[in-house]
């Protein structure tokens, strides 16, 4: 059992069934010089399930902000500490036509997020910092973050239209 | 993020020292996140600050996404080559 799942509450226990869906787990440390290697983790994968260069780099761009964001402000730039990545796809209804997509589940085991506090800074200000979460927003068509026991997980999901058959794995079907 | 401290550090230095126009070539990076990002707002509030120019070349799709997406694109002097943005 590595660090992260010796903390996983039974919430998250409960979800980890689901990992037999998901295309991808990534367990790392919260260095930075590790973003690149989620980064060309996740680039290959993206391109596999047909999404096209600009949504590649979109939701690479976004999960990039994210965990960058979890080292930063979850973790106060502590270099060890868990981070988990699932990517999994997923489906939804619209207009009786099935959009195809991928969602990416980060985990981590920092304090709770209090999301009255979170707020992207105005985009009029020229000044630096506070750009990560206008990042993810512009980047994802889904952005949601849970306390699950005691970690936190944020839920990224993109969507498109793919032709069957593009990926060998099964999907979860909800969104 | 991971190298964005020393590229802030470097880039305020050349700010600093080199007068009144600083020509960055991005053409060698591949990827820039919101802490780089913010080091070429740095760079550009520097710049006006002192009264001088900041042009950025050689922007990657990524890197020009990223600028579009925070609205920053317009702000700053953007050419595609070193010698438009040199001629500039």
């Amino acid at each position: 059992m590595n660090h992260i799942e010796a903390k996983l509450s039974p919430n998250m226990k409960s979800t980890s069934k689901l990992s037999r869906a998901f295309l991808l787990k990534l367990e790392l440390r919260s260095h930075p010089t590790l973003l690149c290697v989620i980064r060309g983790a996740l680039e290959p994968l993206m391109e596999s399930l047909g999404f096209s260069e600009e949504q590649n780099r979109a939701i690479i761009r976004a999960v990039d902000e994210a965990v960058s964001n979890i080292m930063r402000h979850a973790y106060h730039g502590r270099l060890d500490q868990p981070i988990e990545v699932y990517c999994n796809r997923v489906q939804r209804r619209t207009n009786g036509e099935i959009d195809e997509g991928v969602e990416i589940l980060l985990f981590d085991s920092g304090p709770a997020v209090d999301i009255t506090k979170i707020e992207a800074r105005p985009l009029d200000e020229i000044r630096p910092g506070g750009l990560g979460l206008h990042i993810i927003r512009g980047s994802m068509d889904t952005i949601q973050y849970k306390r699950a026991g005691r970690l936190n997980r944020l839920r990224l999901v993109k969507f498109t239209k793919l032709s069957r058959g593009n990926c060998g794995a099964a999907g979860d079907k909800s969104s | 993020m991971s190298n964005s401290p020393e590229m802030r550090k470097t880039l305020l230095r050349e700010l600093r020292e080199k007068g009144s126009r600083v020509i960055l070539n991005l053409s060698g990076v591949a990827y820039i996140d919101s802490s780089g990002v913010a080091s070429l707002v740095e760079g550009l509030k520097a710049s006006r600050e002192s009264g001088s120019r900041f042009i950025l070349f050689g922007l990657s799709d990524s890197a020009r996404e990223v600028l579009k997406i925070s609205r920053l694109l317009k702000l700053f002097e953007v050419y595609d080559d070193e010698n438009q943005a040199i001629a500039s």
